[in-house]
């Protein structure tokens, strides 16, 4: 494998997670692979790196789920590249993990706060 | 994603398109690098270091593409590997793919013999509504003793066969042509093409409707007979041709390729059919009426609609009808049935049994290959095993690994299959050479796709079968200890090593079961063999001619016994004055020992005087006519009263000389000499019974003893003759020389079939023969199979083991002490084996008891003997590995 050694900061993703902040990042636009690192990185306002190899095996697999499309488009520099595109499938998707996220950090906010006054009862 | 996406092509460029995707990413990082003020270098440097291991990510992006696609990217992965491997072992892969090479294609070699002859309907349209009408007399323990015209009538009016067909075989002489020639006739009722319902090729055939009694004077000819005898005259409809000087029209010529339906070699090849009546000259009346068996039997096309079976309960009813309407023809002791026997099974029955016992044979040896592939496929297993440890440690799944193990069993498989096949192919000649001409259906015997398919499923299976082992032991791999044994070479777990055992004990029984059966078959043909025959065959050679017998009376030459003795006489005369013959004799065709073509039927239906038990049924012996030479000439024995002589003529009272056996069975604790018995239902004089000779396989060479009479040739006709020459004889010579005098005294006689008596016995095993040698074959190979097998263990055994040894031998054990332990768990296995393999080959052998002959199924001798070589076989193999553990230098073992 290569060589990770990120920032400490920097955290890794799970595997369904990492499909969900993909899904995220395409929500205001098609944009190709390299462009999504940098939207989740900026985003995350620099903690969130995501390997290449955990985004594109990510990607195919969106791609083979429908939840994406890939059309060929021209980067910046005017280079051939990928581009990534929410599908409708894709956006039904995205809505309902992100409803689950919402329950799920709601739940570990609420065990990570300070123990109500009657929580004398946790082991 | 469509299933299009695994085509190699397609997938190609998605591959490209994914590289071209991360080189892109690399290429903005690096530009964005740049950008933020990093020098080109570094830039391309850090980005490269960001964005990791291309392969890699390119080969797990890849990995979440379908698994349709997947599963054929592997299969073409795993395939490739496989290849490459075993091309990196090709010792290891030329033995386990010639193993498998010899069994695919033997066992295809069987199953193509069987695909012919058993597994095809018979080539003609609806075969499975065509019967064989067969008529028995149960209570007599006779089959197939024929039928008559007014039997034929009742079951063509029983409303169960669209049309009944009766025939009879026979020979003729055709003239007429450059030489007379003796051509195989089947007389039909003209409705006979259409039971089978195959057309001539050429002509219009016979009018089924035709009623004409006797003969219509119309013959259909075969193919064959069409081009060797007439050269495939175009204009042969309507030619007119001479078959015992009597005249036919050919009004049909048959396809290439159609064979009457018969269970004789002989029959099968009928070259004419002349159409007949089944009654009307030149049968009298009163044999038509009578019912009593006039011709050979019938065959039939089951109603459609109807089953076989329920053909039979209606045929059934019938006959029990008949047998109360007629209970003077059909006395209730003689049990008249009419059995109806799939055409198929009365063409092919003779042969199925063996048929399949050579395919069991056959699968066996397969199977014991199977055994030994898996053996050494284990063996290399457990030097695989840190490969397989190492990729399972590092994350491979354990299923991958299995599919993977497969795969390259599947390909060895199918390489060795192919490669069997090949050989098949291009050995298919001498192989179907190696199939006697008595089994049926030869010439159909072909590398057709579904053979192909059955080799290519075999492969399939076997490669699965052996390849199962190894497969299943990567799931009880022990990752941590294979990684601890860190250099050394094997890693066999104990449960792999049971496994082998296991292999290996079975592989020893296998080749126990088909050894055991081997001598059985080889001593019941030895047994045969050497049976004292009671005649002696050496240095007698036998030609044959036959007599015309034409439907026109006045136009036969040989109308009485007076006649054809007058043409016996001399050609006996002029073929002693030949050089080196000694002895002459002539006989009838059932005069001819151990081959009784049908149209000989040696049956003889006699009349015992004053004997009650019987009543007016008559017995069945069977019987020849010879001339007083015979006996001397082919050195018979005479027990008891005196030979034929050449006083006994038509002129004086008719005498028969007896076997032993007959003056046994009909008159027991009686003097048979002087007895007198009446030789059919329509003779009138008494024949007096003059001498007995002692038994003689003539009949069969099963059977020690049948009853057997033999009648003077100078009293009885016989038309179909054999001309027996005792001498130093050159075959083709004699016949050349026998024919110019057969000739010389009637030009238009043929003269065929010159062999010699040892051929006509040797061709009368012909079956036996070839199962014989094939289960011979199939054994020796099994032998060698197993002894290879308990070797490949050993030497790994030993090999394993070294370490031990060494140190054994360091602490002052002796080398015998360690060559026992060796050989203690050789016998162990050979023990087990051997246990095993008996109990298999006792079921086995008992399954083939109809298959011995001379030999009880529970023969000790083939038993032991079979025990024995195959356990010295084995311990010889084990010998070699346990010298290379007692040589094992100590020092070398505890550094290594």
């Amino acid at each position: 494998m290569p060589s990770r050694n990120p920032p400490t900061s920097r955290i890794e993703l799970l595997q369904g997670t990492l499909d969900f902040i993909v899904l995220q990042a395409l929500r205001w636009g098609p944009c190709h692979g390299y462009g999504i690192v940098q939207l989740i990185r900026s985003q995350s306002r620099n903690v969130l790196q995501v390997e290449t190899g955990s985004l594109y095996p990510a990607l195919q697999r969106l791609v083979r789920q429908r939840a994406i499309s890939t059309e060929w488009g021209v980067s910046d520099n005017n280079r051939r590249v990928r581009m990534y595109r929410l599908t409708a499938k894709g956006r039904a998707r995205l809505t309902a993990e992100r409803s689950k996220w919402e329950q799920l950090s709601e739940a570990i906010a609420s065990l990570m706060l300070p123990p109500a006054a009657d929580g004398e009862g946790t082991p | 994603m469509s299933l299009l996406e695994w085509l190699p092509w397609i997938r190609e460029r998605k591959t490209n398109e994914l590289a071209d995707e991360l080189a892109a990413h690399l290429e903005m990082a690096e530009a964005d690098r740049v950008a933020r003020g990093e020098s080109p270098r570094e830039a391309a440097a850090n980005a490269r270091r960001e964005f990791g291991n291309a392969g890699l990510v390119q080969e797990i992006s890849r990995d979440e593409w379908g698994s349709g696609a997947m599963g054929a990217e592997r299969l073409a992965q795993d395939v490739r590997f496989a290849l490459r491997l075993l091309r990196k072992a090709p010792g290891f892969a030329s033995v386990a793919i010639l193993t498998i090479a010899l069994g695919i294609g033997a066992t295809t070699a069987i199953y193509s013999v069987i695909d012919a002859t058993l597994l095809h309907p018979l080539p003609y349209p609806h075969a499975e509504a065509l019967v064989r009408i067969e008529d028995d007399l149960v209570g007599l323990g006779a089959r197939d003793v024929g039928m008559s015209t007014p039997e034929w009538r009742d079951l063509e009016r029983s409303g169960v066969f669209e049309s009944v067909s009766p025939f009879w075989f026979d020979n003729n002489n055709l003239t007429g042509l450059a030489h007379p020639q003796r051509v195989k006739l089947l007389i039909a009722a003209p409705t006979y093409f259409t039971v089978l319902g195959v057309k001539p090729q050429r002509g219009a055939g016979f009018d089924p409707l035709d009623r004409t009694p006797g003969f219509n004077e119309q013959a259909v000819i075969s193919d064959g007979l069409w081009k060797s005898a007439f050269g495939g005259d175009p204009n042969i409809l309507g030619r007119i041709v001479q078959l015992d000087s009597d005249s036919y029209r050919i009004v049909g010529v048959m396809p290439a390729g159609f064979h009457a339906p018969a269970r004789i070699g002989d029959e099968r090849a009928t070259e004419v059919w002349p159409a007949f009546g089944f009654a009307g000259a030149p049968l009298s009346e009163a044999s038509v009426q009578a019912r009593s068996p006039l011709f050979e039997g019938a065959i039939a096309r089951v109603k459609p609609g109807l089953t076989i079976a329920e053909a039979q309960s209606r045929i059934d009813a019938l006959v029990q009808a008949l047998r109360r309407q007629f209970p003077g023809d059909y006395p209730p002791q003689s049990d008249w049935r009419v059995r109806l026997v799939p055409l198929k099974d009365s063409v092919v029955g003779d042969v199925r049994q063996p048929l399949l016992f050579l395919f069991g044979a056959v699968a066996l040896v397969l199977l014991i290959g199977c055994a030994n592939v898996a053996n050494l496929l284990l063996a290399r297993a457990s030097t695989r095993g840190r490969e397989m440890a190492v990729r399972l440690a590092l994350g491979g799944a354990p299923s991958r690994l299995m599919r993977q193990l497969l795969t390259e069993s599947v390909v060895l498989s199918v390489v060795g299959g192919v490669i069997g096949v090949a050989i098949l192919l291009a050995t298919k000649g001498s192989f179907v050479r190696l199939v006697p001409e008595s089994v049926p259906r030869l010439h159909a015997i072909s590398i057709n796709w579904g053979v192909l398919g059955f080799a290519f499923a075999a492969s399939l299976a076997a490669g699965a079968v052996f390849g199962l082992a190894p497969a299943l032991h990567v799931r009880g791999l022990d990752v941590i200890r294979v990684l601890k044994l860190e250099g050394r070479g094997s890693t066999s777990s104990k449960e792999q090593k049971r496994t082998r055992h296991l292999l290996v004990v079975a592989e020893f029984a296998l080749s126990l079961v088909l050894m055991t059966a081997g001598g059985l078959l080889a001593r019941s043909f030895w047994e045969m063999v050497n049976a004292p025959l009671g005649f002696n065959p050496r240095n007698v050679t036998m030609v044959r001619t036959r007599l015309p017998y034409p439907n026109e009376p006045g136009e036969d030459l040989y109308p009485d016994v007076a006649a054809e003795a007058r043409f016996v006489r001399e050609v006996i005369r002029r073929s002693r004055a030949l050089p080196g013959v000694e002895g002459v004799a002539i006989g009838s065709g059932a005069a001819v020992p151990l081959d009784h073509p049908q149209q000989d039927q040696p049956v003889l239906r006699v009349r015992l005087e004053g004997d009650a038990s019987h009543g007016e049924q008559p017995l069945f012996v069977t019987g020849s006519e010879v001339t007083p030479e015979y006996f001397h000439v082919l050195g018979m024995t005479l027990v008891r009263g005196r030979l034929l002589d050449e006083f006994d003529i038509d002129s004086s009272p008719p005498v028969a000389v007896i076997n032993e056996s007959m003056a046994r069975t009909y008159w027991p604790n009686q003097d048979a000499l002087g007895k007198r018995l009446k030789l059919s239902r329509r003779a009138t004089a008494w024949t007096t019974i003059v001498g007995i000779v002692a038994d003689a396989r003539t009949e069969s060479l099963e059977a020690a003893s049948t009853p057997h009479l033999f009648a003077s040739l100078y009293q009885q006709q016989g038309k179909h003759l054999a001309i027996f020459l005792r001498g130093r004889l050159e075959t083709g010579a004699i016949a050349r020389a026998e024919r110019d005098e057969v000739q010389a005294v009637n030009s238009a006689l043929p003269v065929f079939g010159a062999q010699t008596l040892d051929e006509t016995i040797s061709a009368s095993l012909a079956i036996r023969r070839f199962s014989m040698k094939l289960i011979a074959m199939f054994a020796v190979t099994a032998l060698f199979l197993a002894a290879l097998g308990i070797y490949g263990v050993m030497s790994c055994m030993v090999s394993e083991h070294a370490h031990e040894f060494g140190l054994r031998i360091a602490l002052g054990a002796r080398p015998a002490d360690v060559m026992s332990m060796v050989m203690r768990q050789a016998v162990r296995l050979v023990a087990v084996g051997a246990a095993v393999g008996l109990v298999g080959a006792v079921l086995v052998s008992r399954g083939m008891a109809g298959l011995l002959v001379g030999v009880r199924f529970t023969d000790p001798v083939s038993f032991g003997a079979a025990t024995a070589l195959l356990t010295l076989v084995a311990l010889a193999g084990c010998y070699l590995p346990a010298r290379r553990a007692i040589r094992v230098d100590p020092m070398v073992a505890l550094h290594g």
